[in-house]
């Protein structure tokens, strides 16, 4: 069985291994890194439960091979928080109670960070539109929304004060 | 779900890819987006022996407009040409189509590349290509050809392209004034297939009559589908309600779609008939907005 070294940067730490081509990202994270905040839910490139940033972009970790990301960067859920402070992400989803079951939410974390980073102040429509590739089955969405709403404002609000301090 | 094994080479041109499809043919399986392929593995449907990425080759992303044609690298992912202006401006069809492919998560690594060359009658960017004339071009060992878009769907999941051919491009033709085009899907919600998809192409000349129709089908047929008839009636005339209906109906008459899960055979027909009604009056609008 061919195996190949890959060398992956995971929440600021590089990690070096052997893998199976055909090992997922997503075991790869969970099963070797032990980082098991990403979900597997449909293991079907739908539910996007195991969603992770790739270079600063959302992919479904259960649809890419580790050894594609050889070389790169991965954000996990794990990752958001920084040095005991939640990201304002996460604050949002704990303020605006945006989940019930919690299952899907590192996913849908992980997606709004990404949309925050690109779109600062997004609509209702683009919060909703970025996350249609994020299933919940239990909140109906709405807490989400509003949490996500959350952590626009604060996000804005800490890069006005920085701007404003420097 | 684990795929089966095989062994994965990063390629870092074209031709070094060329080269290993020579070598290996049929055992190997092109990389792209992996967002069609990499479930098919999952499922144990696809089992190459070998698995080709393509994702480090330099420059297959560019979009471009050049020589009367817009250039579409074959690495080009979904997510950037749903953000690209001049797409936005020039293409809006070509906007109305990457949005609605699959969900956002899965645009960012989709690419326009494999979701022609995948072959599925259920993609949307084919009915897309068909509507707009394009070309796609292929490297082989014996150099490059183009192929119309027109000769690429041979069958479901069978593409024109050959075992040591990649597909690097996609040429459309850049629109003439007066024209527009429009892709409207209808699914169940975000991410699945299409019940039925429209794409329509139109141009107009200076009196306002239809010069030019394409109409593409998406999921309607055991490949994806021109609605040749709908365009014949709709060449020379002045575009109406009326002929627009007439249109549409000839549109679904000529698909063929199974019954499943997305509904009824009648049902999907119907559908076809709405989405081709709807995207040939949007088409018109952005036509005549664009005189």
């Amino acid at each position: 069985m061919e195996t190949l070294p890959i060398q992956v940067t995971v929440n600021g730490r590089t990690y070096t291994a052997e893998v199976e081509p055909r090992l997922l990202l997503v075991h790869f994270l969970r099963d070797v890194l032990n980082l098991t905040g990403t979900h597997i839910g449909c293991d079907t490139t739908s539910c996007g439960a195991c969603t992770v940033l790739w270079n600063g972009r959302p992919v479904k970790s259960c649809t890419v091979f580790a050894v594609q990301v050889d070389g790169g960067e991965i954000l996990t859920v794990e990752g958001l928080e920084r040095d005991g402070q939640l990201h304002p992400v996460q604050e949002g989803f704990w303020e605006e109670h945006g989940l019930q079951c919690g299952f899907c939410t590192p996913g849908m974390m992980m997606t709004a960070v990404a949309l925050l980073n690109e779109n600062p102040d997004p609509t209702e429509e683009e919060i909703r539109k970025a996350i249609s590739g994020n299933l919940c089955r239990c909140t109906g969405y709405v807490n989400i929304v509003k949490a996500i709403q959350y952590a626009a404002r604060k996000m804005r609000e800490g890069a006005t004060v920085h701007v404003g301090g420097a | 779900m684990i795929p089966g094994p095989f062994r994965y080479r990063r390629v870092r041109s074209v031709d070094e890819a060329v080269a290993l499809l020579s070598q290996l043919g049929t055992d190997a399986k092109i990389l792209s987006g992996g967002q069609s392929l990499i479930p098919m593995m999952k499922f144990r449907l696809a089992e190459p022996t070998y698995l080709l990425d393509i994702n480090a080759i330099p420059g297959l992303d560019f979009i471009e407009e050049r020589d009367g044609m817009l250039h579409l690298g074959a690495l080009v992912r979904e997510s950037t040409l749903e953000r690209s202006s001049l797409v936005r401006q020039r293409y809006p069809i070509l906007h109305d189509t990457a949005e609605v492919i699959a969900d956002p998560l899965v645009r960012n690594l989709a690419t326009v590349g494999g979701n022609l060359a995948h072959g599925d009658p259920a993609n949307d960017h084919p009915a897309t290509m068909l509507a707009l004339r394009a070309q796609v071009v292929a490297r082989g060992p014996n150099g490059e050809r183009i192929i119309p878009i027109d000769d690429f769907f041979v069958d479901t999941f069978v593409t024109a392209l050959q075992p040591d051919e990649l597909l690097t491009e996609i040429r459309i033709p850049a629109p003439p004034p007066r024209s527009g085009g429009a892709y409207l899907k209808f699914e169940r919600k975000v991410g699945d297939y299409a019940i039925a998809a429209a794409a329509v192409f139109l141009a107009l000349d200076e009196a306002g009559r239809i010069t030019q129709a394409g109409i593409g089908l998406t999921n309607l047929a055991y490949k994806p589908l021109r609605a040749l008839d709908a365009e014949r009636a709709l060449l020379g005339q002045q575009p109406s309600e009326e002929l627009f209906r007439h249109a549409a109906e000839l549109a679904a008459q000529a698909t063929d779609p199974v019954s499943d899960l997305r509904g009824p055979a009648d049902y999907k027909r119907a559908v076809a008939r709405t989405m081709t009604l709807r995207a040939l009056r949007r088409a018109l609008e952005r036509a005549q907005a664009n005189a």
